[in-house]
């Protein structure tokens, strides 16, 4: 009975508490290593990412170009039918600017963060990766950008190989 | 299927760090619900668990892991997960587990210790990111919040100002929660001018990594009108799971909550849940998100739910209260137990038992609901007396 309860258990650690020993605790870091298949929709995708282009996968059930690709359709639940280059040019969706790493550690210079829909890819399909060569207060929504490609013998098949995406400068207004 | 009630409720305090383990904080919640019921370990047939990613307390099954401090040695125990929407999972199992007939009396466990990563609980969420598509960009969680955020407010038009309003009224809320972990009254400049994270999100527009443990205890009929005077019935569950690409979808609306309350309207006979619902106990992680997830509710329209905070409407005494408890955003977020404490706050609320947080005007029905995986996860349930 909350209006009852007099005493509620759980008790407050400061910082000092942990540094000045009055409470012990025991670290460890784990070490863990993987290494992932990429699979076959992907696997692709990775290689074609190395050749400089983008692929995508399309439906025939629901006449979707699917991105990223799959080999299966997890809507009509039935086998993709075959590969689609899609375009290395898109539309920005959402994005975020971001002054803190994975880490929690602080940033001064932001990240760029965007979901950008593909062009060629059906309506929606979007990937998130970063903007770049832009100025943080200058995205939009809405806003038309091109992929920029590492060179060619710095790729390694990754998302990666795309450094970052760029405003389509002529469409810029 | 057979009636199944909540017949006690415990919780421990939300810390950002806290003395005790996740067993010795599952153990105190657990005692706390059953010595509210009146009942003793013994009277429990199963036990249901829920805890959210085992990252955070560096354990691998960590439903094992808590399970003694759970009460659940020597008993049927399952440990349920399904990101932040567990803690509001926990007690849906705990129901289906009751109205199926198979047992009478179930204690649901849920605890999160969010402390112990180092050096900061969000490094472990760079393992939902795609490992192959996503994570080589170095994402955080607050990517994910950030975007969907920007997305919500581009579409509808809504500003920080507005989405600061829900910060506020939480944090204040919390105030009179005694087990809240922030005890702070802020304004919706201290909110926009907090420390800006990842536009649109600030600091004060988040809730607080925390430890903590909530629990409950559920009955099927016939033990709940013998042990409890006022018993609060489960009148309602759902949940619903949307596409895990992210990106392939659009995030200004949560389709998986409105599937989700759907599915737990239907089977309390609401039809109008503006009407009909008359506390609400959204998740908040984010400031944005109890709007986000009102509208996923249906219970105003897209877009609309800036305006109903602006006009007071969600506040403690307004029409339609909203996270009288104080939210995560207030009481603090401990992953699983954070979504079960809104099950509590509806528990205790309806029993009029509430305290300084009480809604007034005897409120009969309450929902709490709860969000999360890959953002795609919706969790419902409806309570009432
Ligand atoms: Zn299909």
């Amino acid at each position: 009975m909350s209006v009852n309860i007099k005493e509620w258990p759980g008790t407050a650690l400061g910082s000092k508490d942990l540094e000045e020993g009055r409470v012990l605790t025991v670290r460890h870091r784990v070490r863990a290593e993987y290494a992932w298949d990429a699979g076959v929709a992907i696997g692709r995708y990775l290689r074609e990412l190395k050749a400089g282009r983008l692929i995508a996968r399309r439906c025939r059930g629901c006449d979707r170009i699917l991105l990223p690709p799959r080999m299966f359709c997890e809507e009509c639940f039935r086998p993709t039918d075959e590969w689609v280059y899609v375009q290395d040019t898109g539309t920005v969706n959402t994005f975020s600017v971001c002054y803190v790493r994975w880490d929690v550690a602080r940033l001064t210079e932001p990240q760029l963060p965007a979901v950008i829909h593909v062009d060629g890819a059906s309506p929606g399909m979007g990937i998130m990766h970063l903007l770049g060569e832009v100025r943080p207060e200058d995205v939009r929504i809405g806003m038309r950008v091109k992929a920029v490609w590492k060179q060619v013998e710095e790729r390694e098949g990754a998302i990666t190989d795309i450094r970052y995406w760029k405003p389509i400068a002529e469409e810029v207004g | 299927m057979a009636k199944v009630a909540v017949v006690g409720a415990g919780m421990t305090r939300f810390v950002r760090r806290a003395q005790e383990t996740g067993r010795e904080l599952a153990w105190q919640a657990a005692r706390m619900a059953l010595d509210s019921a009146g009942l003793t370990l013994k009277d429990v047939d199963a036990v249901v668990i829920g805890s959210a990613p085992d990252a955070f307390d560096g354990v691998h099954m960590k439903g094992e892991y808590l399970s003694d401090g759970s009460g659940a040695w020597h008993k049927p125990c399952i440990r349920c997960f399904v990101g932040g929407a567990t803690g509001v999972f926990a007690p849906i199992q705990g129901w289906y587990h009751i109205a199926s007939g198979q047992f009478d009396t179930v204690l649901v466990v849920c605890e999160e210790k969010m402390s112990s990563t180092y050096p900061h609980p969000q490094g472990a969420f760079i393992t939902i990111f795609d490992h192959t598509t996503e994570r080589a960009l170095g994402p955080n969680l607050l990517w994910i919040f950030a975007l969907e955020m920007n997305r919500y407010m581009t579409v509808h038009g809504i500003t920080k100002e507005e989405i600061a309003l829900v910060a506020v009224k939480n944090k204040k809320n919390a105030l009179d929660h005694p087990c809240s972990q922030l005890q702070e009254e802020v304004t919706v400049e201290d909110v926009l001018n907090s420390e800006l994270l990842a536009w649109p999100v600030n600091r004060l527009d988040v809730s607080p990594a925390s430890d903590g443990a909530a629990a409950v205890v559920m009955c099927a009929e016939h033990v709940a009108k013998r042990v409890s005077e006022r018993p609060v019935w489960v009148e309602g569950v759902g949940w619903h799971l949307d596409t895990a690409y992210w990106t392939n979808r659009d995030l200004y609306y949560p389709r998986y909550v409105e599937y989700a309350a759907r599915m737990a309207y239907e089977m309390a006979g609401i039809r109008e849940p503006r009407k009909e619902i008359h506390i609400v106990e959204p998740y908040d992680p984010f400031d944005y998100k109890e709007l986000h997830h009102l509208e996923g509710l249906l219970l105003c329209k897209r877009g609309e739910a800036a305006r109903l905070t602006a006009d007071g409407v969600t506040q403690r005494d307004g029409d339609l209260p909203v996270c009288p408890s104080g939210g995560l955003l207030g009481v603090g977020n401990p992953i699983a137990a954070a979504g079960l404490m809104k099950v509590c706050e509806l528990f205790w609320q309806l029993r009029g038992e509430a305290g300084k947080r009480q809604v007034p005007g005897t409120p009969r029905r309450g929902l709490a609901q709860a969000w999360g995986d890959l953002m795609q996860v919706g969790t419902v349930i409806i309570l009432g007396v």
